[in-house]
């Protein structure tokens, strides 16, 4: 089935907006970093994992999704929360640590939850599978529409979290949608020296569950693959496994050496920029010009840069609120 | 009319049972809780009343079913999910410690996770070193888990009412020798009387089982009733004990134990959980923090001496506070 005009460019800019983002975070957490690399430095202390080259695969999904479907994310989450259309001043604002953002500083950059759109991530690879799981029995349960969805590496496919959260999900025949993202490394170490399996789409035969895999780097088979899953599981015919086949454009995390990576490997994958393909299928079908790639971009730019002013000029919260929220209903 | 009675595990199903019918948010999932009712009872009925869509036989997946009632509760459900042995924590402990614990926290409390896990503890019928532990203190000591240990059967349920309406994720440790059931050694007051009517007991409020005026006994769980024969035998000899049943250890009630040390000016502490690093640690600083002065001994403690809890009967008597130990603790710090 062919996307519509509309539909490409929607999925365009969500990921011009998904990659510009990211590429201004590095930027903004180089600073007070250099010369001398300090982690705890600058604006934005702390490790950063970032999504750049992995844009098609949030975008191609959480295009299906309504902000009540949960999604549960990983240590690598921006991409993921911003195509399910989260304010990015208020994620702006937690990955700078203020008062202002999402957690209100608590949370930070691998930890963001949007209630509203039932989003929530975390740092324990595998760790947000179950979640979706647990999502999943509960609209169930009230015999609702909505569909849960969880994204995960390639390396948490490994993790016994994956195996019982899938086992658990096909038992129940419960509406979820589990987004193995193959970005080819679990940090350093690759695929191949972590499973037999070449696809995790064969696991899937395992639980009894339809699973395919894709090229992640192709947003419309992205996007295909994962409106069939989503339409399955909202008509309540149970969950799908969907590998994606992608690539992180800058390491596990910033200051990643990436001296694992064979020569020339991530050249030959950046030929395939996700955006860069889908962006030459626009224009080869008349449907984008330069100029309007350029005001989509203009406009992602100006965007992202109201949410770093809106960030820096936010407030730290005060000290004693480290002391607040471990308990709802504290005695 | 005669006060009805019940055993500890008919009360907790009692109080589950009650939940699940005043909140349809409210189910149960775990190992064999189902048609078996739960290994030690918790859940008997609950299946027949409420049926499988609600009362969830999971597979052997702690992890996975920990990690779903954190998933439904943050969407909005109440879910109870039982670990049948607290032994068997490490498989699921990311889920617990990481996530249940944290999310609320990290979210900068803008997501709950209203969840019970309740689990078994408890050693004294030679089941060995990985199912008679009782671990409170090791989720005592992460912030962001609410601790509840229950004594007697009238406990049980109001707490357990308590768990399930609070909007925290509550752990709540159930001793299998306070349970009632008929294959474990007899305990006259794991039956005992329990309102039919639904009712609460409200978090951090230690319960006095016993007054005393000479040495106070900090205690919970099983050990209470231990610490109540002690207090029995010791009253014989003219000492009397007070006996202060913690009830809960996360929120913990300071204030009655303060107010107790104030009074009998000694402290002992009857623990099953292991010695160093942990609740009786905890409660001996608490004492030195606030009631220093009150102190006419230093504090004695009865707990695991820090083994593992060893299978052969001798070798577990020899670890697990009993009865004569705690006699004889309590005679030793009345001669301090």
């Amino acid at each position: 089935m062919a996307l519509s005009r509309e539909t490409l460019l929607q999925l365009y800019e969500m990921m011009v907006k998904i990659r510009t983002f990211e590429e201004r975070v590095a930027e903004i957490y180089y600073e007070g970093k250099q010369p001398v690399f300090n982690i705890a430095a600058g604006p934005v202390p702390g490790e950063m994992h970032l999504y750049s080259g992995q844009e098609a695969v949030a975008a191609g999904v959480c295009a299906h999704l309504r902000p009540d479907d949960p999604v549960t994310s990983t240590h690598r989450p921006h991409g993921h929360l911003i195509a399910k259309g989260v304010d990015l001043k208020r994620m702006m604002a937690e990955i700078f640590g203020k008062e202002t953002g999402l957690c209100h500083g608590k949370g930070g950059h691998m930890h963001l939850f949007d209630p509203e759109l039932h989003f929530g991530c975390g740092g324990i690879v595998g760790g947000g599978i179950p979640h979706a799981v647990g999502a999943a029995l509960a609209i169930k349960k009230r015999g609702e529409d909505r569909v849960a969805v969880s994204f995960f590496g390639e390396g948490a496919a490994n993790i016994g979290a994956f195996h019982e959260s899938l086992n658990l999900a096909a038992l129940w025949k419960l509406p979820a949608v589990f987004i193995v993202e193959d970005n080819l490394y679990a940090i350093s170490v690759p695929k191949t020296a972590s499973t037999a399996v070449r696809s995790n789409a064969e696991r899937g035969a395992a639980y009894g569950i339809p699973a395919v895999q894709v090229d992640g780097q192709d947003v419309v088979a992205v996007y295909e693959a994962a409106g069939e899953a989503v339409e399955r599981a909202r008509r309540g015919e149970g969950p799908t496994l969907i590998e994606a086949v992608c690539y992180r454009f800058r390491g596990h995390f910033e200051g990643d050496p990436e001296h694992y990576l064979p020569e020339g490997e991530k050249e030959r994958w950046k030929q395939r920029d996700p955006i860069v393909l889908l962006a030459k299928q626009l224009k080869d079908q008349g449907w984008l010009t330069d100029e309007e790639a350029q005001a989509i971009q203009d406009r992602m730019t100006a965007l992202i840069a109201e949410a770093e002013a809106f960030a820096r000029e936010s407030a730290y919260p005060p000290p004693e609120a480290a002391l607040t929220d471990v308990f709802v209903q504290a005695e | 009319m005669a006060e009805r009675l019940l055993t500890t595990a008919r009360a907790i199903a009692e109080a589950i049972a009650q939940e699940m019918e005043r909140d349809e948010r409210v189910f149960v999932m775990g190992e064999d809780i189902g048609a078996y009712g739960g290994i030690f009872g918790a859940t008997q009925g609950l299946l027949e009343k409420f049926g499988p869509e609600r009362v969830m036989d999971t597979p052997i997946s702690e992890m996975g079913f920990i990690g779903a009632a954190v998933g439904a509760a943050t969407e909005g459900m109440r879910p109870i999910a039982e670990l049948m042995f607290v032994d068997f924590f490490g498989v699921a402990m990311d889920q617990i410690f990481n996530h249940m614990a944290k999310i609320h926290y990290m979210s900068g409390g803008n997501v709950k996770v209203p969840m019970v896990l309740m689990t078994a503890i408890g050693g004294g019928y030679s089941d060995a070193a990985q199912h008679s532990q009782c671990l409170y203190s090791l989720f005592a000591h992460t912030p962001g888990i609410k601790v509840v240990v229950p004594s007697t059967p009238y406990d049980a349920k109001g707490l357990m009412i308590q768990a399930i309406r609070d909007d925290d994720p509550v752990m709540y440790f159930f001793h299998k020798g306070i349970m009632g059931l008929g294959w474990m050694a007899p305990n006259p007051r794991a039956t005992g009387p329990v309102p039919e009517e639904p009712y609460t007991i409200p978090f951090g409020q230690a319960d006095v089982k016993r007054e005393g005026s000479d040495l106070t006994i900090l205690t919970l769980s099983l050990m209470v009733h231990r610490s109540l024969d002690a207090a029995e035998q010791l009253a014989e000899e003219g000492i009397s004990a007070e006996v202060i049943d913690l009830r809960t250890l996360v929120p913990l009630d300071k204030a009655t134990i303060i107010e107790s040390v104030k009074k009998t000016h000694r402290v002992l502490i009857v623990d099953e959980d292991y010695k160093s690093f942990g609740l009786s640690g905890e409660l001996i600083a608490i004492i030195a923090e606030e009631a220093l002065d009150y102190v006419d001994a230093p504090p004695k403690r009865l707990a695991v001496p820090d083994v593992p809890i060893p299978y052969s009967r001798p070798l577990e008597q020899e670890v697990i506070p009993s009865v004569d130990r705690i006699v004889q603790a309590a005679r030793e710090l009345m001669a301090e």
